[in-house]
C-alpha cells in the first residue's frame, strides 16, 4: 500500500501575487517538522502538498508533525492508487476497510483534476459507491449527513483516496510575517501570546528576565520547556536570559514602592528592545491581558509603551483568563507554566501597586536612578540559548 | 570552586565500594538471580550476602527483609499492607502529623478507604508524646506507624516506649518505624525497638537511591501490594503470595549490602557528625554574626535532635532565596522541605512554627563526609547572604 500525506492550504490560497513564497515558505516548514522523523518526498500541485516517507516506513509520527505545522488548513492520510477504475474502487475498500466496518452511512465524493480521466466527479462517485455497497451490507449511502465521506482525487499523476480529512493547525506559515520578540515569564499567558503570534506566520525571539538568587535555576528551566513546547509549532527559538537582579534592586531602593511594578515593566521594555532590535526583530510580544492584575490597567500599558519605539504586540488583550487556560491546555504548556516557582514579575511585588500611574510621575522617580551602566551590563550579560522541541539545543 | 554538600538527609554520594560493587553486578555478575544455571545462583547469592548484611545490622533474622525499589515503596508495604490485613480487627491506626510524605499520604489513602486515622500532634521539634499515643490508642487499634528520626528537625521518638505501650494495650496490633533517617547513623536494633515493621533505604547511607528494604517480623503478616513472580517468596513459603514479586535489582541491592558492610562501628558514628553540629550551633549562636547582620537566628532542632539534621531559620531571607544564593556559591543545603509560592510545608505547619519561621528555614544535614571548613565555609556565605540579600516584610 502506497500512503501518502495530502496537505491543503487553506487561507493561503488567496495570497494572490506572494502565494508562490508562502508556499515555499511551507514546503520549508513541512520538510523541517518532518525532519526529525525522517526524510520526506514533497510535491506540489494544484494547491495541494503531497508528503512521502522516503523509506516508506508509517505515516503516524509524521501525521502528528504535520499538524502542528501553521500555514496547513488541513491534511488526510491517503492511499494512493493507479488512475482506473478498478484499482480505485479496490484501494478504497481496502484502505478505509476498518472506517467502513464501524460506521452505518457512507457518501463518496470525488474531484477531478485531471480532465483528461474518461469519467467525470459525479461518474466516478457512482461507480465508487457502489462497489462500496456490495462490499460492505452494514452500509447505506446518506449524501446528507454520511458517518464518512469517502475521498476520491484523480489527480495528474495518479489517483487518492482517503477519508475525512483532519483539521491543520490554521494560520499562515511561521516566516512570513517577520519576527518579534516575546517577553517570556514562565506564567500561563506569555507561552501562548508566542503561540499566537507565530500562528498568524511571526518567527520567535525569547527573552526571559532572570533574577537569581530571589528565582531559581528551576525558574528558568520551566522557562525552557515551555518555549520548547511552542517551538514544536514556531520552530526553533533563540532565547536571551537577561540578568534582572541588579536592576531590580536599584528599582526596589530607589523608587517609591507603589510604581514599582510599572517601573519595572518600562525598563524590561527598554532591555527587551535592545536585543530585539539587534535581532532583527519588527516588535515586542507580551502576554498581558486588560485588567488580569493591577499592573496591566490600560494606563498602566500606556507608561509602558511610552518608552518602546517598536510595537508592542498584545495578542491576549482582549481573552478572558479561562480562554486564555483553552489554549494552554490546547498547547500543552499549561501544566508546566503553574509549577510554583518564583519569576521576575513576582520577586518584591508592592503590596498595594498604584493602578492608574501617569507617564510624568514615572519619568520623574526614574530620574533618580542612574542605571545606563546596569542597562549595559544587563543587555551583554544576556545568556543565549537555541530551544527546539526537545529542549535546549 | 570548592563545593560544600550539607544536604546529606535528601541523599548522600554513593560511596566507592559500594559503586564498585554495582558495577560489577551489572557487567561481570549480571545474571537473573531466579535463573538456574550458574549465573543465576551467582547473583542470588550476591542478594543473600546483602540482605545477611542488612539482617545483622538491624538484628533481624535473614528471612524478615524484603527489598524495596526504597523508602517510600517500604512505608506504602508496610503501612497499607498491615492495615488492610487486620482490616476484621478493628480500624482505629495512629501516626503523627509530622511523618514523611510517603507515610502521611499512605495513610490519607486508608482515610479514603474508611480508616479510622488519628495523627497525633508533636512538640515544636517534632517528637510525639507518649500521653497522646496512649489516649489514641482504643480497643480497635491495628496499627501504629512513628518516625525515628524527624527528616525535618532530626527530632527523635521514643519508639521502644510507643512499641511497649501498644503492645501491652493492643497485643495484636502492629508497630511500625520509618526508621530511614536514622539507619546507619542511630541504632536501630529490632529487639530494643520493638516493632513488627521498619524501613530503611540505601540512598541516605552512600548506596545507590533506587533500593530500600522492609523488616517485617516473621509472625506479623502483609497484604501484598504487588503481585507478580515468586522472586523473594523463599522469605515466606506460608503467605500464598510473595509480599514483594519482581526481578530484585542486583546491581543496586549489592550495592546497599555494601555500604551496609562498610558502615564505622557503631559508637564511632557520630562522632565527628556531632562536632560538626556542635560548631554550627556555635557559630550561629553567637552575638556577634547576629549582631553584625541584624538577624536573629532560630533553632528549631535542640540538643535532643539527631546530630545529623539541623534546622534553623533566618527569620528575615526566605529560604528559597537563601538557598539559590548558596547554591550560586557551591554550598547545597534544603528549605527544610519544599517551600513554595506562599504555600508553607506542611510538616513545619504541624510543628506550629510561625509563618517568618516557617518561610526562612534552612536544614542543614551531615555525614561522615564533611568537614569543619564546609560548616565554616557556609556560615561565611550565609553571613554574606543576610548582608546583601532583600528581607521580606
Amino acid at each position: 500500500m502506497n500512503e501518502v500525506i495530502l496537505i491543503k492550504y487553506g487561507e493561503l490560497a488567496l495570497k494572490g501575487l506572494n502565494r508562490s513564497t508562502f508556499e515555499a515558505v511551507l514546503v520549508k516548514n513541512v520538510r523541517r517538522a518532518a525532519k526529525s522523523i525522517g526524510p520526506v518526498d514533497i510535491q506540489r500541485s494544484q494547491s495541494t502538498m503531497r508528503v512521502r516517507a522516503k523509506d516508506g516506513g508509517p505515516l503516524d509520527e509524521y501525521a502528528d508533525a504535520i499538524a502542528k505545522v501553521f500555514g496547513v488548513a488541513a491534511f488526510s492520510r491517503a492511499c494512493e492508487c493507479k488512475k482506473d477504475m478498478t484499482a480505485i474502487c479496490e484501494c478504497a475498500c481496502e484502505y478505509l476497510k476498518a472506517k467502513l466496518l464501524s460506521v452505518r452511512s457512507f457518501k463518496v465524493e470525488s474531484k477531478r483534476s485531471d480532465k483528461s480521466f474518461p469519467l467525470k466527479s459525479p461518474q466516478i462517485s457512482a461507480q465508487v459507491g457502489e462497489y462500496i455497497l456490495e462490499h460492505f451490507p452494514n452500509l447505506v449511502v446518506d449524501v446528507h449527513q454520511p458517518d464518512i465521506i469517502v475521498h476520491v482525487e484523480v489527480r495528474d499523476f495518479a489517483a487518492y483516496v482517503h477519508g475525512n480529512p483532519d483539521p491543520g493547525a490554521g494560520g499562515l506559515p511561521v516566516g512570513t510575517g517577520g519576527r518579534a520578540a516575546i517577553m517570556i515569564s514562565g506564567g500561563i499567558d506569555s507561552p501562548v501570546a508566542a503561540w499566537m503570534m507565530a500562528k498568524r506566520g511571526v518567527e520567535l525571539t525569547a527573552i526571559h528576565f532572570a533574577s537569581p538568587p530571589y528565582t531559581s535555576e528551576r525558574a528558568e528551566q520551566k522557562v525552557i520547556d515551555l518555549l520548547s513546547k511552542v517551538s514544536e509549532w514556531s520552530g526553533t527559538i533563540r532565547l536571551f536570559i537577561v540578568p534582572f537582579t541588579a536592576i531590580q534592586e536599584r528599582i526596589r531602593d530607589d523608587c517609591p514602592e507603589e510604581l514599582f511594578t510599572v517601573i519595572m515593566r518600562r525598563y524590561m521594555i527598554r532591555l527587551a528592545q535592545r536585543i530585539a532590535r539587534r535581532e532583527g526583530c519588527l516588535a515586542l510580544i507580551s502576554g498581558e491581558s486588560l485588567g488580569q492584575v493591577a499592573s496591566q490597567t490600560l494606563t498602566a500599558m500606556v507608561c509602558t509603551d511610552a518608552v518602546s519605539d517598536m510595537p508592542v504586540l498584545r495578542p491576549l488583550v482582549g481573552m478572558d483568563k479561562e480562554e486564555i487556560v483553552r489554549i494552554s491546555r490546547h498547547i500543552d504548556t499549561f501544566d508546566i507554566s503553574i509549577l510554583p516557582y518564583e519569576d521576575c514579575c513576582t520577586v518584591f511585588t508592592p503590596r498595594h501597586p498604584r493602578t492608574r500611574p501617569t507617564v510624568e510621575m514615572l519619568e520623574e522617580a526614574e530620574a533618580a536612578l542612574h542605571i545606563d551602566d546596569l542597562i549595559e551590563e544587563a543587555v551583554s550579560g544576556a545568556a543565549k540559548l537555541w530551544i527546539g522541541p526537545r529542549g535546549r539545543q | 570552586m570548592r563545593e560544600v554538600y550539607l544536604d546529606n538527609a535528601s541523599t548522600t554520594r554513593v560511596g566507592d565500594k559500594p559503586a564498585r560493587a554495582a558495577a560489577d553486578a551489572m557487567t561481570v555478575c549480571w545474571g537473573n538471580p531466579s535463573s538456574r544455571h550458574s549465573m543465576g545462583v551467582a547473583a542470588e547469592s550476591i542478594i543473600k550476602q546483602a540482605r545477611a548484611a542488612i539482617s545483622a545490622e538491624l538484628g533481624a533474622k535473614d528471612g524478615d527483609v524484603y527489598f524495596t525499589s526504597g523508602g517510600t515503596e517500604a512505608n506504602n508495604m508496610a503501612i497499607l499492607g498491615a492495615a488492610r490485613a487486620r482490616r476484621k480487627n478493628g480500624l482505629r491506626v495512629i501516626t503523627s502529623a509530622v511523618e514523611h510524605a510517603s507515610v502521611n499520604d499512605a495513610f490519607t489513602q486508608l482515610e479514603r478507604e474508611g480508616f479510622d486515622v488519628v495523627r497525633v500532634k508533636t512538640s515544636p521539634t517534632g517528637v510525639v508524646d507518649l500521653c497522646d499515643v496512649a489516649n489514641a490508642i482504643d480497643d480497635q487499634t491495628i496499627l501504629c506507624s512513628f518516625m525515628l528520626v524527624n527528616n525535618e528537625t532530626g527530632a527523635i521518638n521514643p519508639i521502644s516506649d510507643i512499641s511497649a505501650l501498644l503492645h501491652q494495650r493492643r497485643p495484636n496490633a502492629v508497630m511500625h518505624c520509618d526508621a530511614v533517617q536514622g539507619f546507619g547513623k542511630l541504632p536501630v536494633k529490632v529487639s530494643s525497638l520493638g516493632c513488627e515493621l521498619i524501613t530503611v533505604s540505601g540512598h541516605k547511607i552512600h548506596a545507590p537511591m533506587g533500593v530500600g528494604a522492609l523488616y517485617c517480623s516473621r509472625r506479623t503478616t502483609l497484604q501484598p501490594l504487588m503481585f507478580g513472580g515468586s522472586q523473594q517468596r523463599e522469605l515466606r513459603t506460608s503467605a500464598p503470595d510473595s509480599y514483594r514479586p519482581g526481578t530484585e535489582p542486583v546491581p543496586l541491592i549489592a550495592a546497599f549490602g555494601e555500604a551496609v558492610r562498610g558502615l564505622p562501628a557503631p559508637a564511632q558514628r557520630l562522632v565527628s557528625i556531632r562536632t560538626l553540629n556542635a560548631l554550627l550551633r556555635e557559630r550561629l549562636a553567637s552575638p556577634s554574626l547576629n549582631e553584625e547582620v541584624n538577624a536573629h537566628m532560630t533553632f528549631n532542632s535542640d540538643e535532643a535532635c539527631a546530630p545529623t539534621i539541623f534546622s534553623f531559620a533566618t527569620g528575615c531571607i526566605k529560604s528559597e532565596t537563601m538557598l539559590n544564593y548558596l547554591s550560586a556559591q557551591g554550598i547545597y543545603v534544603s528549605s527544610g522541605s519544599a517551600c513554595s509560592k506562599g504555600k508553607k510545608s506542611r510538616v513545619l505547619e504541624a510543628l506550629g512554627l510561625a509563618d517568618s519561621i516557617a518561610d526562612s528555614t534552612l536544614r542543614i544535614s551531615f555525614s561522615a563526609e564533611n568537614t569543619e571548613e564546609d560548616v565554616e565555609l557556609f556560615c561565611e556565605a550565609l553571613r554574606n547572604g543576610l548582608k546583601t540579600l532583600v528581607r521580606f516584610k
